[in-house]
């Protein structure tokens, strides 16, 4: 399907990003470009991207070291500053900066404490979920017949059971949910997505001259596969986790909101917007600055995923 | 064509055994006894739990109950409640019209306004409403969906009062509109995004050259030539989306107090009422697979190239 915008040779061939990266051993030849460089110089010019990069950046900062950020206790409740107030917008960085919530808790300290659990739920799953889905997908993409079979109906099956239902039912049987109980239960029913994409892109690259080139040169499957086919079928399955990771921790937040997400004395967005809601007439600064904080984050790992498809995807450009 | 269809649909029972068995596994496998709960916070009685366990069949090893389960499945019985001990049959067939006229509503909304969104986006590339209907489709996917749920059940409902805050009337379109709205929201933005990626890819393809250069008016470029070519990966998303949301809804209809399935997985869930849950998400399963066939058929309508021997 060539392109009328464009006109170079190269490009004028490319018909997905998968089938025009060179291997990883010809990235530092010079002259000819990687994708992935290629990528990297469009990226750096995005403003879109730098912006989420560095928001991310910083939400990584505040969850790894919190005590950064603020001195205040987040669990440490004053009645007497019960909903205290609206919020002293110009206290930057001050205990009251977000106000107070109803048991007279610092909403700024919160906001900062709960960055570490709702970051951790969102990598902890997208890491599983791109593990196993990857490993499911390039398998049954790889070897075909038989294998693909089997491991395409195990993922269709996965796939039957609604993401949200299925999670609350797991979850419903944990009386003490931290983190790795809900990272699991979200990764045992989330990986079915990145199986499918991962599948797709390596069915699409096994037949790439270069693949047939290392079939003949007698290289073992195992270097076929994570040498020539991984390196080359993994851009549509990182664009795609990148962009998963901000619907995990969504998915997070609903899950709180139903009485299935953290406990009430651990620190994570989810549970204190779940909390809010019953405030949000009377005290919406309650809800705004959790639910604001996780929509921004979301909001980055989705630019992000979106500006990396935009520069990896050459019909786009 | 023929064929093709009763292969599929001979595919369909691997697929749907493991689902429902992996459902009854989860379900079961799990901690929590719905029995001794029927007893609440006293000390339930050995021999009455005993009793109850043995006339429903619970004392079986969990293979036996599967094979039980199915057997009563593929002859129209879901089953009884423990509680209540009502047909499970019954509460389906309750619930399900009730999330079908809600799902109905919400996946009309998402296709009529997320595809007109994505279309308008797609051709004016990088102008204001593109950016507009990006930034919109990207907040909507990122902040969850309880939030539009409170509040626009808050705007609309408690301060304008535009419309019922909570629905009373399952039957009465207006009183679904609000809930259909917030259901079909993040769908909306996923059919709108995909539009337009695809739209954006497709603008510079050959046939859209061939159609100006032939002087065909830009409205029939755009819906005869651009949109059909570009609508694939949107009917695949629409398509998957129909079980979705009608088995999604938990939040939507606790929000505004609607009794349809996602209100009665809730109840399974809370109640550890396992043949519930397992029985909604047998139908769910069924619809969702027939969905999938439908969208495979329907690609063929939109793409000639692709044919089913």
């Amino acid at each position: 399907m060539p392109d009328v915008t464009k006109t170079t040779p190269a490009e004028a061939a490319a018909e997905t990003p998968v089938v025009t990266m060179k291997p990883a051993d010809g990235r530092e030849a010079g002259g000819a470009r990687s994708l992935w460089s290629d990528a990297w110089r469009d990226l750096r010019r995005r403003p879109l991207f730098v912006i989420s990069a560095l928001l991310i950046l910083l939400v990584l900062l505040v969850s790894a070291f919190p005590g950064l950020f603020t001195s205040t206790d987040p669990g440490s409740g004053d009645l007497q500053k019960h909903f205290l107030g609206s919020p002293n917008l110009g206290h930057f960085f001050q205990e009251d900066w977000f106000g107070y919530d109803r048991q007279g808790r610092s909403i700024y300290a919160r906001v900062v404490y709960g960055a570490r659990n709702s970051v951790m739920v969102g990598v902890g799953v997208t890491l599983l979920v791109t593990f196993f889905g990857g490993l499911v997908g390039m398998l049954a993409g790889y070897f075909g017949g038989f294998w693909d079979s089997l491991l395409s109906r195990i993922t269709d099956v996965f796939f039957g059971i609604p993401f949200l239902l299925g999670a609350m039912v797991v979850l419903n049987a944990f009386t003490d949910r931290n983190v790795w109980v809900i990272t699991g239960a979200l990764a045992f029913l989330g990986w079915t997505q990145i199986a499918r994409v991962m599948r797709g892109a390596v069915i699409t690259t096994k037949h790439a001259d270069y693949v047939m080139a290392a079939k003949a040169l007698g290289a073992g499957t195992k270097r076929i596969l994570f040498r020539h086919v991984l390196p080359n079928a993994v851009a549509p399955v990182i664009v795609v986790a990148t962009i998963a990771l901000g619907t995990y921790i969504v998915a997070e937040s609903t899950l709180s909101y139903l009485g299935l997400g953290f406990g009430s004395d651990a620190v994570s967005w989810g549970a204190d917007i779940s909390d809010a809601t019953q405030d949000i007439r009377n005290n919406p600064h309650t809800l705004i600055f959790p639910a604001g904080m996780l929509s921004i984050t979301v909001l980055a790992f989705i630019m992000l995923g979106d500006a990396v498809r935009e520069a990896l995807d050459p019909k786009l450009r | 064509m023929g064929r093709y269809v009763a292969r599929r649909l001979l595919q369909m029972i691997p697929v749907f055994i493991g689902t429902t068995l992996l459902i009854f596994l989860m379900v079961n496998a799990l901690p929590g006894d719905p029995v001794k709960a029927l007893w609440g916070d006293k000390p339930p009685d050995p021999a009455q739990v005993a009793q109850i366990k043995h006339d429903r069949g619970l004392d079986l090893p969990l293979w036996e109950q599967y094979l039980h389960y199915m057997k009563g499945l593929v002859q129209g019985d879901f089953g009884k409640t423990i509680a209540g001990n009502r047909p499970i049959l019954d509460e389906i067939t309750q619930a399900f019209p009730v999330s079908m006229r809600l799902a109905a509503m919400a996946w009309t909304f998402e296709l009529v306004v997320g595809i007109t969104l994505g279309v308008i986006a797609g051709v004016r590339r990088g102008r204001i409403i593109d950016t507009t209907v990006t930034f919109f489709t990207l907040l909507v996917i990122s902040v969850p969906i309880f939030v539009f749920g409170l509040g626009f059940q808050l705007i609309f409902g408690n301060e304008l009062g535009w419309v019922k805050p909570t629905v009373q009337d399952s039957e009465d379109f207006q009183q679904l509109m609000l809930p259909a709205l917030v259901l079909g929201l993040v769908g909306l933005a996923y059919v709108a995004r995909l539009t337009r990626t695809s739209i954006k890819e497709n603008r510079t393809a050959d046939y859209m050259r061939t159609a100006v250069a032939k002087g065909l008016p830009r409205q029939r470029i755009v819906t005869r030539h651009l949109l059909r070519n570009s609508l694939i990966p949107v009917v695949t998303y629409l398509g998957t989306d129909i079980g979705a949301l009608m088995g999604g809804a938990v939040i939507t209809e606790g929000i505004f107090n609607v009794t349809g399935v996602g209100n009665l997985l809730f109840q399974g869930i809370a109640r550890r009422e396992g043949a519930i849950i397992v029985g909604v998400v047998t139908v769910l399963v069924i619809v969702y697979l027939l969905a999938s066939l439908l969208v495979d058929l329907l690609y063929a309508v939109l793409d000639p190239r692709i044919r089913y021997a």
